[in-house]
């Protein structure tokens, strides 16, 4: 356990990701059999654990001290789980005479029921060093956040074994915690382990964005351009009977969209986008795809309303073969060939966009054909099926962002680094007849501003406030009155939640707008022409 | 008990600092005054330009070094336990465990003893005398750390990880901040004692103190000048090099291969601070008392009363309250936390 505290403690501050690759590569070398490999799947995430909400937590804490030094503690430290992992009192004379390893934690946690898991994290707890305490909070608080992600966990291992990340990636999804098999192989002690389960995720190749002087260095006849859809990217791999429906991040997502899974009855692994509608007819707007998301099961009323189908724009296997190493324009060949084999209410393929220079494409992605465009896709004719985000190959060019003029009305204080500034800012438009207009907030945003605008914005909510509720100050905002936030998005969707009527999608603060008085400001009907557009 | 004497009629804050009227002095006064007693070098208890000041020897010597020699108009040392009468107040100095030449300051008078116990820790330290416990009416201690957050690890622990880590990261350097009197010749002497035997990089700014120590008996092995004459950025790799924490933010940095900072600091105990410092390795080693130790001395003082100085009275105040032991805040300016 406390090889895995030290670990976690390490990782947090080191900010290079070649010093987090040594610091990992280190651990699992290190680290024996299965505590290494349940650190590993609690850095990606799959390690499951019951919760313990902060609350519990807190409970747990205040019955063992007093509430008020304990308050003193918390509001100087301003994070639950390490002062808890401070204060914690060890019980009167209570020498642990044994450090539990990771696996003992795990098992115990694992083990406990609703009722009795604050009494097990409590023994745990009492067990544990200050650090220790510190990893236990964490693996039962859900999210360790410590700067890692499971990309990283994963290149780790490849420089562990001496392996291509890419051949990781592929195994993950049949392998489960704690990945003794793959430590082996990767220690040179074992065969590779098989991928004995069917229709296996593929690791996905993911684009850059564009920079303001990517294009002038490339030649347009090297690449091919698609629209860039605003879907879900999906991998739907069928092999030998098994089907499934990943999404990016390989999350099996087939049981929400069964309508689409039904139609796949074929041998092979194709990557697309997941939209809704026809493809024959029409493709729906992101509005439409929304009622399909987030659901865990759906009813035959909003299939019927709602037919998922995919988009297709790569295949990675067909009919056994792997086409990955071939270039894009010889598995273009082979996917369109296939597609046109499908269930074309289910399936279709992403057309290409014809260009001979940037200044064309550059016009065509200003006025897209549908709104479910958000840019292009600029794909190299002669490149491989690359796991990951190569630089090259593929490129994105999204649609420059919508922004509008808002008003600032709440604002809330940050967490960690953030923990003494205001920088959660809710901000509204302006809505009502002429002479009796009121703020409505349509949107929230966290960031888009530098540090030096963030003080500045601090001082001013500060200055400003007019009601406190907890962490959330209303900051003075009517006609002659307020700050005037430039907010940039990328979408609109219709929202019940909110009293807008509008939800954004990926607001953030593009500019400051100090210069602007607030009643001039933009109106709740400039976000609705945008829906309905 | 009832007592003649009250305890603020023997000491009393002043502008200037801790004032004892009957016996005319103050204790660490942060304004020149005429008689000044002085519990340990760190700059914000030792000022120059006192017309007499009493302190221990080594104290008197640190002074000498960072005013230099004409610091005060007259200087006179202490000596450990024995008891000087200064019109007719009984002043006593022990060991207070912080720095070397660190000491508390017992004032009795009548039938009441306040000991002004300065900047005091409990762990081991081997570069000064361990703090000792003095029984006393009204016991004044330091609140730098009085949070029940702040637990300072054994300082062995704290050096074994800059130790593993030099292994991990061969070929970078570790540069450990560490304040320039005390905590950076407590951090040499903690590397030497778990066999770390190659040289140590010093800042220029550490030098004459430590060369102190060194003449004092403290073995620090030795130390070499981190200085870019003696070695270029590869003869860098793997060293250990100790310097103030600001240097570490200045260009003087820029010489050392790709360097892990690590900060010496009971601070450190806080991830948030050490983020916000940009420190990558911080190493919790405090040379004041954590929660821990403040609330075993205050009990083994047995005094009635705690005055509370600088740093988070607040909790220190309510911990006393729950204990039934009377105490409140003393609110002396001047005092920031240089030792740590």
């Amino acid at each position: 356990m406390n090889r895995f505290a030290e670990l976690l403690d390490r990782l947090v501050l080191t900010p290079s990701r070649n010093g987090k690759l040594t610091l990992l590569t280190d651990y699992f070398r290190s680290v024996e059999d299965p505590d290494r490999g349940l650190a590993l799947a609690a850095i990606t995430g799959d390690l499951n654990i019951a919760a313990v909400k902060p609350a519990m937590l807190r409970a747990l804490v205040v019955e063992r001290m007093d509430p008020v030094l304990f308050g003193y503690s918390y509001d100087y430290v301003g994070d639950l789980a390490e002062t808890v992992s401070l204060v914690w009192p060890q019980p009167q004379g209570h020498i642990p005479n044994h450090v539990p390893t990771l696996a003992e934690v795990v098992a115990r946690l694992q083990a406990a029921s609703r009722s009795d898991g604050p009494s097990v994290l409590a023994r745990l707890l009492d067990d544990a060093s200050i650090s220790a305490r510190f990893a236990i909070i964490k693996l039962v608080t859900g999210g360790l956040r410590i700067g890692v992600s499971a990309r990283l966990a994963k290149q780790a291992l490849a420089d562990l074994g001496q392996v291509d990340v890419a051949e990781i990636e592929e195994l993950w999804h049949g392998l489960a915690p704690p990945y003794a098999e793959l430590f082996a192989w990767l220690e040179g002690r074992a065969e590779k382990p098989r991928s004995a389960a069917l229709a296996l995720f593929r690791p996905v190749m993911l684009s850059n964005a564009v920079d303001d002087n990517d294009l002038e260095k490339l030649d347009p006849a090297d690449y091919a351009a698609e629209w860039k859809w605003d879907g879900i990217r999906v991998q739907a791999v069928c092999e030998g009977g098994v089907r499934r429906l990943y999404s990016r991040t390989g999350d099996d997502v087939s049981g929400a969209f069964p309508d689409l899974a039904a139609a796949m009855n074929f041998e092979a692994a194709l990557d697309g986008e997941l939209l809704v509608g026809d493809p024959r007819e029409a493709t729906g707007t992101f509005s439409d795809l929304q009622q399909r998301l987030n659901r865990k099961s759906v009813s035959p009323r909003i299939q019927q309303q709602y037919p998922a189908f995919m988009r297709c724009y790569d295949a990675l296997q067909i009919d056994g073969e792997d086409l990955r190493a071939l270039p894009f324009a010889e598995r273009r060949k082979r996917l369109e060939a296939f597609v046109g084999t499908l269930d074309p209410s289910r399936f279709d393929l992403s057309p290409l966009v014809a260009f001979s220079d940037w200044e064309t494409l550059e016009r065509l992605r200003q006025a897209p054909p549908h709104p479910i465009i958000e840019g292009v896709m600029l794909k190299r004719w002669d490149s491989p099926y690359l796991a990951g985000r190569p630089k090259g190959p593929w490129f994105k060019w999204k649609r420059d962002p919508h922004t509008i003029d808002a008003v600032l009305m709440y604002a809330q204080r940050g967490h960690g680094k953030r923990s003494s500034f205001y920088s959660d800012y809710t901000f509204g438009v302006w809505s009502g007849p002429e002479g009796s207009e009121e703020l409505v907030p349509v949107g929230k945003a966290y960031f888009g501003f530098t540090d030096e605008e963030l003080r500045e914005i601090d001082k001013y909510v500060r200055d400003n406030t007019i009601e406190r509720f907890g962490p959330v100050r209303s900051v003075r905002a009517d006609r002659r009155n307020g700050l005037v936030l430039e907010v940039a998005f990328e979408g609109l969707n219709r929202s019940t939640r909110h009293k807008s009527g509008v939800a954004m999608r990926f607001p953030r603060i593009s500019r400051l707008r100090w210069d602007k008085p607030a009643a001039e400001a933009d109106r709740i009907e400039t976000l609705q022409a945008l829906l309905d557009s | 008990m009832f007592k003649a004497m009250r305890a603020s009629d023997l000491l009393k804050p002043r502008p200037e600092g801790l004032y004892c009227q009957p016996g005319d002095f103050f204790i660490d006064p942060v304004r020149p005054v005429g008689r000044a007693l002085i519990t340990h070098g760190h700059s914000d208890h030792a000022r120059s330009g006192h017309r007499s000041v009493l302190a221990t020897q080594e104290t008197l010597d640190i002074m000498g070094l960072r005013y230099g020699e004409d610091f005060a108009g007259t200087t006179q040392a202490a000596a450990l336990g024995q008891t000087i009468d200064i019109n007719g107040v009984a002043v006593t100095f022990h060991p207070a465990g912080h720095v070397l030449g660190s000491a508390q300051i017992c004032v009795e008078h009548g039938d009441m003893r306040i000991v002004a116990s300065g900047d005091y820790k409990r762990q081991n330290d081997a570069t000064c005398l361990p703090f000792e416990p003095i029984r006393c009416d009204v016991f004044i201690t330091e609140a730098t750390f009085g949070l029940p957050v702040f637990r300072h690890p054994p300082d062995h622990e704290e050096i074994a990880r800059v130790l593993k880590s030099a292994a991990q990261f061969p070929e970078r350097s570790h540069l450990i901040g560490a304040y320039a009197l005390g905590k950076a010749q407590r951090v040499m002497r903690l590397l030497r004692d778990a066999g770390y035997d190659s040289p140590i990089y010093i800042h220029g700014a550490l030098a004459k103190l430590s060369e102190y120590y060194q003449r004092q008996g403290i073995d620090l092995g030795t130390l070499e000048p981190a200085t870019v004459e003696s070695g270029s950025k590869a003869d860098f790799a793997g060293a250990i090099v100790v310097g103030p924490p600001s240097a570490f933010a200045d260009r003087w940095a820029r010489r050392f291969p790709d360097p892990i900072s690590c900060f010496a600091s009971g601070w450190m105990r806080i991830r948030q601070r050490a983020k916000q410092g940009g420190v990558e390795l911080p190493l919790i080693i405090s040379d004041h008392a954590d929660w821990d130790e403040l609330i075993i001395t205050i009990t083994e003082t047995g005094a009635e009363e705690i005055w509370v100085t600088h740093g988070r009275e607040e909790a220190l105040v309510r911990w006393c309250e729950l204990e039934g032991i009377a105490a409140r805040p003393l609110h002396l300016v001047g005092y920031e936390d240089e030792g740590d």
